[in-house]
């Protein structure tokens, strides 16, 4: 589908969060880490919503709360204390942060607050054990240009990431704390981004900025986009967590489609002249009238003890199942409600029914008790009777509003650019002042000396990556847009090896490895120094790092010595060297005999297949060359 | 004060008086070429004279500085929220009848989110609105006693504080519930403890770690436990509901005269020291974790002995401690001094003549350990045995703060020496036990 993106009045607007690389956490002293493994210490907790003086409750959050919904905390000593676990109060606003989100601010022109006040933002879903996320504003009303183009940055906020989910169980969610209190910058876009591509250029933008500062965490999950995203005629949607840049403009594009898409099934639900009262809750127990079906999902769920209910969707006929994008259709966005506010596993509906083995009878036996006709549609849930009956409400409040068209929602973004429905879109955000943190003064000298020490740009960097090092463009472009252009400085300063080549392993090299499925970002910056060092100390060969890099991210808390040890690629010394052509050169004297000087190449190609890593090819080369030409003597006199 | 115009001072005051503006208007401030807009909010009493705090639109507060340039310019009103509370939960009929009386603190509350200010919920709709859990558990009526902060309590909001508990179950209730700071909260059960003797109902004590504004308060769970103990638990003693560990499972309910806040900030900072709580509520269930309690009879007739004797000292005895210290207490006219002595009961030999002295001039003198845990032994030493020759009176292991609190009810009972030094060495409501077990 070919979309004239202006023509449908697209606006996106993007909440870029970038992890900062401090030393400790926002608001205590714990680092800033993720464990691995089996929690030490785990907690359940109730969050309760609390009621704002407009009366007004998250209804999600208050829906979970009634049905009893409780979070299982998991932790461990090294990465979390009593702050995280909200048994004792925060700590003062770590400052090393702050200085960075003052730093950005000054990059993209904002102005910093005079005064920065810690805020609690009502957050109860179970991500913040204290239901809130406390956050902050630290420069305001900025820009920055990107294509020709000024894109206003409205806000740079500093705040305490959340903890991550790990599972759910029932009524109980469980949620790791280690990643709560991370540090996070906050960068907001004004509602002026007109087309996928132009998201795209943006968030690289804005990535180039942080990274610039150098003191921002790198690896997967260490920066995340949020997008909001709408058409007119359409809805506001707020997709979350967005993790690769390169996926945006493919979300945006499939967010306008799925909008489009709806658009077209709320104009063919009117021509149907479907009414919204016509959609009734009124569910039907069809349990017994199931009781012997062939259906294997239903067969199952019965004999579990739970029921079967369907409910009726009025002239939805040959809608449920029509794709919206790749792999979504209006049932999928029906079966993600009934698993959100059901707790169910999916639901069945009237389009797909054929591949769920329903015998014919039984089919005419659901029509004729939800009397439905031609052009009905028709959902069936198996589940117990609560969760069934939440379930099918949640459906059938999703197809009025396919009446409406599109619903205000937030959205999860998949790998494949598609999105799935999280929860729907939170009221106003709930703030008040976070009293335990008192108010920081940002002086005015503070600031001017922050603006005389502001990082280079990236843009810079690529110039002097060229003049100083001598690398090609290509080669200084790519590493700018890597998350290794902060280290690139120290690598080269601290070993002996050739810029170029540090360069090119950290892109294409370390590219070429992802694609291969190595976890390269596990690799820290310690062992990178390690990697380059031994390389310029001669203690390994270029030809071993993949093996090394591949090696270390499988033993995180290893050297890279360790590494060289375990994979047998140390330099050999030059006797075992000599000794090793020797060998080689008499397994192949027939070779060296009728070649001659010409078996260079040939004995070159042997010692490396057996020795790559362990030598390096010059040395070879030169040591090949040296026996090569004494034999030649030989044989001449 | 300003009212309109809380917690500025100073210039900004100036500035903002001259402006015609107050809290909650949406003002304009220019500064040069930047301009800021947002709605004026109260300033922290600890901040200073130079910033002006405003609530931006996106919810987020900033301080703006206050230079000679600044200019600030009425815009608008921003509405105050009208609160609609949500339709109250069906009261159910023949539910037990509880009182909650407050003390101070809040035991539920509503944030405005337009200027951050913390809004108690005092009537028992608001309270039912807030915690609906509560329209199951029991019909409630409120009480706001006194609004102060724990610390700021004295023996006389004991004595009041008893008095009312009093009227309340001459009412006939099926339990009080008090709702109270929890820094001093082990202090003020142990001073119902003594008060109110011969208990027909349950009184339970009940505080929170955890500010009532944040959803992950503990306020809710710590009052539903609360009240529930108050209706229905079998037991008619005073006692401190509080998070039993830090999830929000049980709430544990802690004899009066042995529970101690053991923790700063933990939401299970309060233990039972030396013995075994009573009960815990789970599940909305009262589980009895002993058998040895007074059991709740609504024909018992409450004995209230309200009275309670402020010259009373708790002294911690330190390395190198001046005995002056005790001389100034005699001095003074303090009638009774505790002494938090070291291990089993000891303090240094350089201050016995100062107790010898305030013996002799009729002050009563005993000993609890700062061990916090554990039984006072003044047999096993020498020191231990001089003093008690000099006749201090031991403790056993009786918390400090419990002995503190019953020296001076005592004396609030009578003028009698020898009958105060019996009450002491008695034990009168379980704060006092013969055999330590080991609890671990």
């Amino acid at each position: 589908m070919k979309v004239d993106f202006s023509a449908v009045g697209l606006k996106v607007g993007l909440e870029c969060h970038q992890q900062l690389a401090t030393k400790e956490k926002l608001f205590c002293a714990c680092k800033p880490d993720l464990f691995k493994g089996e929690p030490e210490i785990t907690f359940l907790r109730r969050l309760r919503p609390t009621q704002s003086e407009l009366g007004q409750t998250d209804p999600a959050a208050y829906f979970e709360f009634l049905k009893g919904v409780k979070i299982l905390y998991e932790a461990d000593s090294k990465t979390s204390c009593l702050v995280e676990m909200d048994e004792e109060p925060p700590h003062e606003l770590n400052r090393e942060a702050l200085e960075t989100a003052l730093l950005v601010s000054l990059m993209t022109s904002a102005e910093p607050v005079d005064e920065v006040h810690v805020m609690r933002k009502v957050v109860i879903d179970g991500s913040n054990t204290t239901g809130f996320q406390r956050t902050c504003v630290v420069g305001m009303n900025g820009s920055i240009v990107v294509d020709g183009k000024t894109v206003p940055i409205q806000h740079i906020s500093l705040e305490e990431d959340a903890a991550r989910k790990t599972g759910a169980d029932g009524l109980t969610v469980r949620y790791r704390i280690d990643r709560l209190c991370v540090p996070l910058i906050e960068v907001t876009t004004g509602p002026v981004i007109y087309s996928p591509e132009e998201a795209r250029k943006v968030a690289y933008a804005i990535g180039r900025i942080l990274r610039a500062t150098r003191r921002v965490k790198r690896g997967i999950g260490t920066i995340r986009q949020d997008l909001n995203v709408s058409i007119s005629d359409g809805a506001l949607i707020e997709i979350k967590g967005v993790q690769e840049l390169d996926l945006i403009s493919q979300i945006v594009e499939f967010e306008v489609q799925r909008q489009l898409s709806l658009l077209s099934i709320r104009d063919e639900l009117k021509k149907r002249g479907l009414s919204e009262d016509e959609i009734r809750d009124d569910s039907a127990d069809v349990t017994s009238d199931l009781a012997k079906t062939g259906c294997r999902v239903i067969q199952k769920a019965i004999g579990q003890g739970k029921k079967v209910f369907a409910v009726k969707l009025p002239k939805f006929s040959g809608l449920l199942g029509k794709e919206l994008i790749p792999n979504l259709r209006l049932g999928t966005e029906m079966a993600d409600r009934a698993r959100f506010w059901g707790r169910v596993g999916g639901i069945i509906h009237s389009d797909e029914i054929a591949s769920y083995g329903l015998a014919e009878d039984e089919l005419c036996l659901i029509k004729r008790i939800l009397k439905v006709e031609q052009q009905d549609a028709f959902v069936l849930v198996a589940d117990t009777e609560e969760n069934a009956f939440d379930a099918l409400r949640a459906v059938t409040e999703r197809a009025r509003e396919a009446l409406k068209g599109v619903p205000e929602e937030t959205r999860g973004s998949n790998p494949d650019g598609t999105t799935r429905y999280m929860r729907p879109r939170p009221g106003a955000a709930r703030m008040y002042p976070e009293t335990d943190v008192p108010p920081i003064t940002i002086s005015k000298d503070y600031v001017s000396r922050l603006r005389s020490q502001l990082p280079e740009p990236l843009e810079k960097t690529v110039e002097r990556l060229i003049k100083k090092y001598g690398l090609n463009e290509k080669l200084a472009r790519q590493l700018q847009d890597s998350e290794y252009v902060a280290v690139f400085d120290e690598l080269v300063e601290r070993t002996k090896v050739s810029p170029t080549f540090i360069a090119a392993t950290l892109t294409e090299t370390f590219k070429a490895l992802k694609r291969d499925g190595v976890e390269v970002d596990k690799v820290t910056d310690d062992q990178l120094i390690g990697v380059f060092e031994l390389l310029g100390l001669e203690k390994t060969s270029k030809e071993a790092i993949p093996e090394i890099i591949t090696w270390l991210t499988k033993n995180e808390s290893s050297s890279p010595s360790e590494a060289i040890k375990a994979l047998g690629l140390s330099i050999i010394s030059e006797q075992e060297l000599s000794n090793v052509v020797d060998e080689i050169i008499r397994n192949n004297e027939d070779a060296v005999r009728t070649k001659g000087e010409g078996a260079l190449g040939f004995l070159m190609g042997v010692v490396m297949k057996k020795y790559r890593g362990k030598v390096k090819p010059d040395q070879v080369n030169a040591v090949l060359k040296e026996r090569l030409s004494k034999l030649k003597k030989k044989s001449l006199h | 004060m300003n009212e309109s115009l809380s917690g500025y001072k100073g210039r900004v005051l100036d500035v903002l008086v001259k402006s015609k503006v107050q809290v909650g208007d949406l003002i304009r401030i220019n500064k040069g070429d930047i301009t800021y807009e947002g709605i004026l909010i109260p300033r922290s009493e600890l901040g200073d004279d130079k910033h002006i705090v405003i609530k931006i639109r996106s919810g987020y507060n900033i301080g703006v500085e206050v230079t000679e340039e600044t200019k600030v310019t009425k815009i608008g009103v921003e509405k105050a929220p009208a609160f609609t509370p949500p339709a109250l939960p069906a009261q159910k009929p023949g539910l037990p009848k509880v009182s909650i009386i407050s003390t101070g603190g809040t035991i539920a509350s509503r944030v405005d989110y337009r200027t951050g200010a913390v809004r108690p919920a005092i009537s028992a709709s608001d309270l039912y609105s807030i915690v609906p859990e509560l329209s199951d558990v029991a019909a409630i009526d409120t009480q706001i006693l006194f609004s102060v902060f724990s610390e700021d309590l004295t023996p006389k909001h004991w004595s009041k504080l008893a008095v009312t508990v009093a009227e309340h179950i001459s009412q006939g209730v099926d339990g009080v519930v008090v709702t109270h700071g929890t820094d001093t909260m082990g202090y003020t059960a142990a001073a119902l403890s003594f008060a109110l003797r011969n208990l027909p109902v349950p009184v339970v004590l009940v505080g929170a770690q955890r500010s009532e504004d944040r959803p992950s308060s503990d306020a809710a769970s710590n009052l539903i436990g609360a009240v529930s103990a108050a209706a229905k638990a079998p037991f008619a003693e005073v006692v401190v509901a509080m998070h039993e560990t830090i999830s929000d499972e049980s709430i544990v309910l802690h004899r009066g005269t042995k529970v101690r806040k053991l923790h700063t900030s933990r939401r299970d900072a309060f233990k039972t020291v030396n013995a075994q709580p009573i009960a815990k509520v789970l599940d909305g269930q009262i589980v009895k974790l002993t058998d040895d309690y007074l059991k709740r009879d609504k024909e018992k007739s409450l004995i209230l002995q309200p009275k309670f004797e402020e010259k009373v000292a708790l002294i911690k005895f330190y390395p190198g401690m001046d005995s002056k210290i005790i001389d100034w207490h005699v001095e003074a006219g303090y009638k009774g001094i505790i002494i938090e002595g070291t291990g089993l009961g000891h303090v240094r030999q350089a201050i016995f003549h100062s107790i010898k002295k305030a013996i002799e001039k009729g002050v009563l003198v005993a000993m609890a350990s700062q061990c916090i845990w554990g039984r006072v032994n003044m047999n096993v030493y020498t020191t231990g045995r001089d003093l008690v020759a000099m006749g201090v009176v031991p403790l056993q292991d009786m918390l400090a703060e419990t002995a503190l609190v019953k020296i001076m009810w005592i004396l609030g009972q009578t003028q009698d020496k020898e009958k105060a030094k019996d009450l002491l060495a008695t034990n009168l409501a379980y704060e006092i036990s013969s055999r330590t077990v080991d609890t671990n």
